[in-house]
């Protein structure tokens, strides 16, 4: 069934949104000229401009398995042309957190599964270990000879190391990863 | 010149190529760069898709870092990493309250607000000038032609005195090391930054778009400031031919190592043994 809009409180998301992008939708005059210049408008199941109007109309579960913002890349270049002058950019990256913070299947389980790896290369080393990262992610999804041919090239041109660059003191890196938060709005509520 | 440098993962590993130009360069114009110590990843996009806080915390653990070794401006020549430090700055700057709760995830030490962030593009016309540059080019870049390619970068705060659709530093420089920058239509589309890994179906389809544009434009090489947009465009090429039964060769160098050759830098300290396209081009100069 499809999802309808909730009138009773219509304003949820929008206002959800708002406080983790500080972006009031409302002002979104439907334009089209975010979706027009987006590179990745031909990739996503929803327009940037047609999820911000899914917002608007507090269509959360429609918006939330989108791919849409899992694929935006952050060039921002809907956020550079906004008539409106809404930092859409902002948006898409408020819903992946939200996405993540309710346990909302993402519309793209492969570049949630990127992040989350690169992620962790972060905690362990301090800094990101390139080789490690993409190996992992090749067994995680489940392709282990992805980019088979490009890997040795780029080991061969030493832009590859064996071994991770790590930090000396990996303690403040682990400590930021064990309390940070998903979101400073939420936690003001609190 | 004494300057702060936050080389961050890329430029240690994919782009050891713009390390060793921004140092050579910065060698010649008599800038002692003093590298952060220990610095830490910025926590790139991954970071702040994922927790609000986490990426702030990262880059504010290495302004931290910065400001203890008594450093007070900062170039990073990554966009991501300097963008992400310049955010951070301005987020803690703007709302002490954020600062507090940083410092009390990150280990107790705090940041005063006293590190001025600056990219390679606004350093090097701000701090070094294009009239000092002209100076002090000893191989003139005659009949080079290049495409300047910004992708996002001049989207990013700090940089706003260039046009976000339209941008010029880049073509400013690459004109006063003797070269021909060349207009063409794709100086800012995106590359597909990290989609390279994830769906490189995409990041194949913008640097066909790229590089065909590139090459329309009758470009010798293309220059870039970004260590993504350089393996996109570089790494990614073979890839890009073999999708599309295209036949590129486009160099894809840093504007740096043009630099470094006009400046008189030895090649063999700019890092061109790195690329995968070869850049024959430039043996020329």
């Amino acid at each position: 069934m499809p999802e309808i809009l909730n009138r009773e409180d219509i304003h949820a998301f929008k206002d959800l949104v708002l406080s983790l992008s500080g972006q009031d939708v409302s002002h979104c005059i439907q334009c089209g000229k975010c979706s027009s210049g987006c590179p990745i408008a031909y990739e996503m199941e929803h327009l940037p401009s047609q999820i911000l109007r899914l917002i608007q109309l507090n269509m959360q579960g429609r918006a939330l398995a989108s791919n849409t913002f899992w694929l935006c890349a952050v060039c921002q270049t809907c956020t550079v042309r906004c008539p409106e002058s809404i930092d859409i950019a902002a948006i898409m990256d408020a819903l992946r957190k939200i996405c993540q913070q309710r346990g909302v299947q993402p519309g793209d389980p492969k570049i949630a599964k990127f992040n989350e790896i690169f992620l962790d290369s972060i905690k362990r080393n301090g800094r990101v270990y390139e080789l490690g990262l993409v190996m992992k992610y090749n067994l995680a999804t489940v392709q282990p000879f992805k980019d088979a041919a490009l890997g040795p090239v780029m080991f061969r041109k030493g832009k590859l190391k064996m071994a991770p660059d790590k930090v000396q003191d990996p303690a403040p890196v682990r400590e930021a990863f064990e309390k940070s938060k998903t979101f400073i709005a939420s936690e003001k509520k609190d | 010149m004494e300057i702060g440098y936050f080389p961050g993962c890329s430029l240690h590993s994919t782009a050891q190529e713009f390390d060793l130009s921004v140092k050579a360069v910065c060698e010649l114009l008599d800038i002692h760069l003093q590298e952060i110590p220990d610095w830490n990843c910025c926590g790139a996009s991954a970071a702040h898709e994922t927790s609000e806080e986490l990426g702030f915390a990262l880059p504010y653990l290495d302004l931290v870092k910065a400001e203890n070794a008594r450093i007070s401006t900062v170039l990073s020549p990554c966009p991501a990493c300097f963008s992400h430090l310049i955010e951070t700055h301005e987020k803690v700057v703007g709302d002490p309250s954020m600062g507090e709760r940083l410092t009390a995830i990150t280990g107790g030490k705090s940041y005063q607000g006293g590190i001025t962030n600056e990219h390679v593009l606004d350093f090097f016309i701000n701090e070094v000038g294009i009239d000092s540059l002209k100076e002090k080019v000893k191989k003139p870049l005659e009949g080079l032609k290049v495409a300047c390619y910004y992708g996002c970068l001049t989207r990013l705060p700090g940089v706003t005195m260039d046009s976000v659709e339209l941008p010029m530093m880049m073509d400013e420089i690459v004109a006063a090391l003797g070269a021909e920058p060349l207009e063409w239509t794709h100086k800012t589309e995106c590359c597909g930054a990290s989609l390279s890994i994830t769906r490189t179906e995409i990041a194949l389809r913008l640097g066909r778009e790229i590089l065909e544009a590139a090459q329309r434009a009758g470009a010798d090489c293309v220059a870039v400031v970004c260590p993504l947009c350089q393996s996109n465009l570089d790494a990614r090429q073979a890839g890009i031919n073999k999708k599309y039964q295209t036949d590129f060769s486009l160099p894809i160098v840093y504007l740096t190592q043009l630099m470094g050759i006009a400046l008189g830098a030895p090649k063999s300290k700019l890092g061109f043994d790195k690329h995968i396209v070869a850049p024959n081009v430039l043996t020329r100069y």
